[in-house]
């Protein structure tokens, strides 16, 4: 069981109070139109998946139900920091 | 090294047999032969296989048994079959909805019934078949179409009633006044389960056999690539050349990808799986429900064999949240009252890579040489034959096995996605 700490409700809850909404920080491209198969595929499709530092988005669903961003290693699940909507992560590992 | 039971590149594989059995009895069966060696790599291959689990194991046995391509290895960066091999549910069936996903998971389950001859290895496959239960009015109609979708390719499946439910499995609750009734079931009579280890080590032994290395403790760091082509892996113990390299890595296929350069369209996350204490037999066919997120059978050592769901979040930590496995049995204890004071023994998680269409990527990618058999999700153990039987003939011949052409990578891109997750989406 996870504790998450919501940002905007400034509470530490519990996991099942939460939904989980996969990666984080994908734009929704601004033309898709303009776009091949191939980028609209890569676009909906094709994550990183890594194994340690996972950027992804939460949904407080049992809360404030608004979507927060948190930084979390997939392997040892300590989650370094939770961030709202707009914000950018402090902790990257080294990458941009 | 334990001298008394080894075997050497020029001794002969002995056959398994009862006579073999009886004779071992004689000395406490202490000069059992190695099922394999354990040999240094070479230099080069002509194909390496990173994964030994199952479906490595499968690829390599196929490979050189139907393809002569003996010049090959298996990578294991653990031990042979510790991963999602050692951790499933076992659970065998093939009653998928779509054309394409029924006619691979059902060349699986013709491979499996003659899986102990053509191994000399007893993989236990049990048919005791499978039943998938329905709560409500929309899971009747979906088994209706499935159970239709089945007959029309082919593939032995029935509906039940409430009634013929409770004939099968009397234990079960078929009260109408719970939150989730019982309406009736799909059933495939030809499913079942098989034993997990067995399959790995019948395939592992199966395949050094016929002289395929298979390398334990051997971790790929790197897949190198140059000019677009693979020209082999780096390990911990050291460079291995191979214009071919398959992987076969379940939950690290995305984490394998990016070795390469390439991104794949999974997500991998915990799945968990429970067994109780050993009781007596009370339950002789596997019961699977999506609705409630439970399923349940027992294993010949009378242990109660149950699976929940995946956890919502990416992971690759081999556990999961306690509430996934709170949820599962409470479901189970709805479903079998009598099993409300089991106790259960052990749970685990194994790490599962799940595609957005719950369908596997059997596929060449745009790196020559370079393959990758994936994305099976929380159902691959019973694939194992098939999986292994069409992705061998993809590697050996740089051309998609005709079953294996529909679950291509590029489907992400084209659209031609073959969505099975009424059928695969939680119960295996």
């Amino acid at each position: 069981m996870l504790h998450i700490y919501c940002p905007y409700c400034e509470e530490m809850r519990e996991e099942e109070e939460f939904s989980y909404s996969g990666e984080a920080h994908i734009a929704r491209p601004t033309d898709p139109e303009s776009l091949t198969d191939a980028q609209w595929g890569d676009y909906v499709f094709f994550r990183t998946n890594p194994r340690g530092l996972h950027h992804e988005m939460w949904n407080h669903a049992a809360g404030c139900r608004r979507y927060f961003n948190a930084t979390r290693n997939t392997q040892t699940y300590e989650i370094h920091e939770t961030y709202k909507m707009g914000e950018q992560p402090t902790v990257t590992g080294g990458k941009p | 090294m334990d001298v008394s039971c080894t075997r050497t590149w020029f001794e002969p594989m002995k056959k398994y047999s009862g006579f073999s059995l009886f004779k071992h009895s004689l000395n406490h069966h202490e000069n059992w032969q190695k099922a394999w060696r354990s040999p240094r790599p070479k230099k080069s291959y002509d194909a390496i296989i990173v994964g030994g689990g199952g479906h490595g194991l499968a690829t390599a046995y196929y490979m050189a048994k139907e393809h002569g391509m003996t010049n090959i290895a298996v990578l294991e960066k653990g031990y042979l079959g510790g991963g999602n091999t050692a951790r499933n549910t076992t659970i065998v069936r093939s009653n998928y909805l779509w054309d394409e996903s029924s006619r691979l998971y059902d060349h699986s389950l013709d491979l499996w019934k003659t899986l102990s001859q053509d191994l000399n290895y007893n993989v236990m496959f049990s048919q005791r078949g499978v039943m998938n239960l329905g709560h409500n009015l929309q899971d009747m109609r979906d088994i209706e179409r499935r159970v239709n979708a089945n007959r029309l390719n082919g593939i032995d499946a029935a509906v039940l009633n409430t009634q013929e439910v409770k004939d099968i499995v009397p234990i079960i609750n078929d009260s109408q006044d719970i939150r989730y009734p019982i309406l009736g079931a799909s059933w495939q009579k030809t499913g079942g389960v098989a034993r997990h280890d067995a399959v790995a080590w019948g395939y592992a032994r199966g395949a050094d056999q016929l002289g395929v290395d298979l390398i334990q403790q051997c971790e790929v760091t790197d897949i190198v690539v140059e000019q677009g082509a693979v020209v082999g892996v780096q390990t911990n113990q050291g460079f291995i050349g191979s214009k071919k390299v398959a992987c076969v890595t379940a939950g690290n296929s995305g984490v394998m990808a990016a070795m390469a350069g390439i991104r794949l369209p999974l997500e991998s996350h915990p799945l968990q799986a429970l067994v109780s204490e050993p009781i007596k037999p009370i339950i002789d066919t596997v019961v699977m429900s999506n609705a409630v997120h439970a399923y349940v059978s027992q294993s010949d050592k009378g242990d109660l064999v149950i699976g929940a769901g995946i956890d919502s979040y990416v992971g690759y930590g081999q556990r999961g949240s306690f509430h996934v496995v709170e949820h599962t049995l409470s479901a189970i204890c709805e479903l079998f009252p009598m099993f409300s004071r089991v106790r259960m023994n052990r749970a685990w998680g194994g790490i599962v890579d799940t595609c957005p269409d719950a369908c596997p990527i059997i596929s060449k990618t745009h790196v020559d040489g370079l393959y990758f058999n994936c994305g099976w999700g929380t159902g691959g153990f019973k694939a194992t034959p098939g999986s292994g039987h069409v992705f061998a003939h993809t590697v050996a011949h740089d051309e998609p096995h005709p079953m294996a052409k529909p679950f291509t990578i590029d489907r992400f891109n084209t659209g031609h996605l073959i969505d099975e997750h009424g059928a695969a989406g939680v119960a295996h």
